[in-house]
């Protein structure tokens, strides 16, 4: 019997009993678009595979006990210093055990470059307004992996109870604490008694390798799922509709580049858990109340947070007997709860402005959404100067600047510089419109100049290709909406405040440079 | 003693007795105190003290004044003691290159005799903490890194960051590294708190306690970076800006590649 022979039996056998060759003939056959920036995800994706992977490795010796024990390990360093369990068990992964400090490293820079991809992965989808009908429930569950990222982050840079991780934790707990009426029954009650306690370390580590991985799981499988109901969307381009899907088969396509791609992101991130050092915990030591270390910051992707906590001036008030501690209330529970709010919201608030309730599978150019690209400028200037914030005494210590300067310039930043990024952003999309037209209108300039027989000097331009010219002119561009006060019989309409607001926005929204239109072309011929 | 007792109500009786007494009980204790001590000794010791003065009046008494007393925009050094001025000096703060935030560590400007002697001049005006002998500063010997692990964690780590590669204060003071810091230099900084920096009395950390600090420092300064490349030593920030540079750009190159070749 030949080898396709024998694969055709198995294939038959396992086909008989499941059903399963009509379901991988069509899937097989789906069709994927072809762009570096659908690959984001996927690096999001790999990284959590290696996290699973690498984490589970970690789990084999981590000790998640607040026991105190006195360290007799390898590092000379700490010998005789005591310390909790967790911490104990975290150097001799590090020292002890055969490839242990390689595997911390990955699963620490993992858990950055995953981080790093979810957030590349939605400004991708917000830039070119993926997030539209079908795919508003996505986004959310998108926000919702984000949230997790970020808790589940953190909970890993608090497992191994050295001096920075338990400098986390009593932030968390100073968080807690400021939620009015409430805060300090709840930090009771998470760390059974006064901080720091002796359940912690036992508890955020059930949450981080049982709980929260399962639901990263569930949440992955809803997400792609509907990616592969909902297909994939695509940029555009001629042949490419809101009713079909250009680009390759998965199979074999796609199948080798993501297994491919799957191993270069192992390798990228074992690769930096080599060559570079990642939060080295023997050099800060067991965690103790007492102490702390300068420059003690959160892992980047909390950086803004501390950012916003560092810049929040010292106002808090006194309500019978309770008090409020507003700032941290405000930067560490209304700010952040504002924006990961708005940020869900986002495709809702968007159709509402624009009146647009159909489906949409094509990508929109950034700059021909102006609005929504001058939004995310926006959003991402605000995260720039909360983060830069962050690490304002490395900043202040490494460009020989004052703390207090860059304090109170990311303080007036934070409300100057995102507006500013707004109007910037926005009038540099329509400048880019502006420049699609001419080179729609009058071709791209080559830069050889001609002398006319008169003596008169003009540069050559050269008309553009068919499928540029097909790129830049096929986006739609919607008109305002029209919300009138009154009827057509005169009657004052209802949520007339409602209306004003709607049609201000979307007067705003669709603000735009008319794209070329045939009539402009024919002209343009003519003359 | 008749012939003394004549001059018992003699005016310069008093005075004389005086000077006797005085002379008596100094020898007495110079003798019992500083029993090597000798002539020669406190013949080089004047001569050093007087090449201090000479170094002091042409190089720092601009801004400290002709005697040390210190003027509006420097301190007195009356009292500071020697290992003050050897750490100062010594580690190149001083002469100051600006006074604009704090004396910033650099080349030193003095040769260490020159060092030494404008200490035994400042040590001269009133006494102070003196710089630490070689025998003090045996911290090989008598101090514990473990313990002074923990000291440093305890009572440094807050402003010279967990690995003692230094932290911003306010406006724009800073504690610096205390990384390839002589012992002894260490040890004079913590006893006379330079500039933002707090004194460390005996009484707050022994002696003992100093060395293991000491002794801490520099098995963090010789211990090799385990992990790979330290970035620093600071933390998550260089982590974070590493993690987006080298390690998403690398992805996103790679991203880009694969999805080119398709064409």
């Amino acid at each position: 019997m030949t080898v396709e022979a024998k694969l055709g039996q198995v294939a038959n056998y396992v086909d008989e009993r499941t059903g399963a060759a009509a379901f991988l003939k069509k899937s097989l056959k789906k069709v994927f678009p072809d762009h570096w920036s659908f690959l984001l995800g996927e690096v999001a994706l790999y990284s959590f595979v290696i996290l699973l992977l690498s984490g589970t490795f970690l789990t084999f010796w981590f000790d998640p006990s607040m026991r105190e024990v006195v360290y007799e390990g390898d590092y000379q360093p700490l010998e005789g210093v005591k310390m909790s369990a967790a911490y104990a068990s975290a150097l001799h992964i590090s020292f002890e055990v055969r490839g242990g400090l390689l595997m911390r490293q990955i699963h620490h820079w993992a858990a950055l470059i995953f981080m790093a991809a979810i957030v590349a992965h939605l400004l991708r989808v917000f830039f070119t307004g993926a997030f539209r009908k079908p795919r508003e429930g996505n986004w959310i569950i998108g926000i919702g992996l984000l949230t997790l990222g970020i808790v589940e982050g953190f909970l890993g840079y608090s497992l191994p109870d050295d001096l920075l991780s338990g400098t986390g934790i009593r932030i968390a707990e100073a968080i807690i604490q400021a939620i009015p009426v409430v805060g300090s029954y709840l930090s009771y009650f998470a760390f059974g008694g006064v901080f720091p306690g002796e359940l912690f370390i036992p508890r955020i580590y059930i949450v981080h390798v049982l709980l929260l991985p399962g639901a990263f799981l569930a949440l992955i499988t809803v997400h792609l799922m509907l990616v592969w109901y909902q297909k994939h969307t695509q940029y555009p381009g001629p042949g490419r509709t809101e009713k079909n899907v250009v680009g390759y088969p998965l199979m074999p396509m796609y199948m080798a580049k993501a297994g491919g791609f799957f191993f270069i992101v192992f390798g990228v991130t074992a690769f930096l858990g080599a060559v570079a050092s990642i939060n080295p915990i023997w050099l800060y030591g067991p965690y103790n109340p007492g102490q702390i270390s300068a420059g003690s910051q959160p892992d980047w992707y909390m950086g803004w947070l501390d950012g916003l906590v560092r810049m929040a001036p010292p106002i808090e008030t006194y309500f019978f007997g309770y008090t409020i501690s507003w700032n941290i209330l405000i930067p560490g529970l209304i700010i952040p709860g504002i924006l990961f709010t708005g940020m869900a919201l986002y495709p809702f608030i968007e159709s509402w402005i624009t009146g647009d309730k159909r489906e949409h599978h094509l990508l929109d150019r950034p700059r021909n959404a102006p609005n929504r690209t001058a939004l995310g400028a926006m959003s991402l200037t605000f995260m720039l100067v909360t983060l830069i914030n962050g690490g304002n005494d490395l900043i202040a210590t490494h460009f020989d600047l004052s703390i207090n300067q860059i304090m109170w310039g990311t303080r007036i930043g934070v409300l100057v510089l995102p507006p500013l990024a707004f109007i910037i952003t926005k009038r540099l999309c329509l400048s880019l419109q502006r420049a699609d037209r001419e080179l729609v209108l009058h071709g791209r300039e080559t830069g050889r100049l001609l002398r006319m027989p008169s003596g008169e000097f003009v540069e050559v331009h050269e008309p553009i290709s068919p499928e540029k010219a097909f790129i830049l002119t096929s986006h739609e561009q919607l008109p305002a909406l029209d919300l009138p006060a009154v009827d057509a019989r005169g009657v004052k309409r209802a949520g007339a405040l409602k209306n004003k607001l709607r049609a201000r926005l979307s007067k705003a929204n669709a603000e735009a440079v008319p794209k070329v239109s045939a009539d402009d072309l024919k002209q343009i011929e003519n003359h | 003693m008749k012939r003394l007792s004549r001059f018992r109500r003699h005016k310069a009786a008093a005075p004389l007795l005086l000077i006797i007494a005085l002379l008596g009980i100094g020898g007495t204790f110079s003798v019992a105190s500083a029993t090597t001590a000798n002539e020669t000794n406190a013949v080089e010791r004047s001569t050093l003290i007087e090449e201090g003065r000479q170094i002091f009046l042409k190089g720092c008494s601009s801004c400290h004044g002709l005697n040390a007393e210190g003027v509006s925009i420097a301190p007195s050094l009356i009292g500071v003691g020697a290992a003050s001025v050897d750490f100062q000096v010594g580690t190149g703060r001083m002469p100051m290159a600006d006074m604009s935030t704090q004396a910033m560590r650099k080349a030193p400007v003095y040769t260490e005799e020159e060092v030494a002697a404008l200490a035994a001049y400042v040590a001269s005006l009133a006494p102070g903490p003196e710089i630490p002998g070689m025998e003090l500063l045996n911290f090989e010997r008598d101090g514990s890194t473990a313990e002074g692990g923990e000291l440093f964690r305890n009572n440094c780590a807050m402003c010279h960051n967990f690995a003692g590669q230094g932290g911003a204060l306010t406006q724009g003071k800073y504690a610096p590294t205390v990384m390839g810091v002589l012992p002894k230099h260490i040890y004079e900084a913590m006893v006379t708190g330079p500039q933002a920096m707090p004194v460390f009395n005996d009484k707050t950390i022994t002696p003992e306690e100093k060395l293991s600090i000491i002794k801490w420092i520099k098995s963090a300064e010789a211990e090799p970076n385990l992990g790979g490349a330290s970035l620093g030593r600071v933390g998550p920030v260089t982590e974070g800006l590493l993690a987006w540079t080298l390690g998403l750009g690398l992805l996103i190159g790679v991203a880009v590649w694969l999805a080119t070749k398709a064409k």
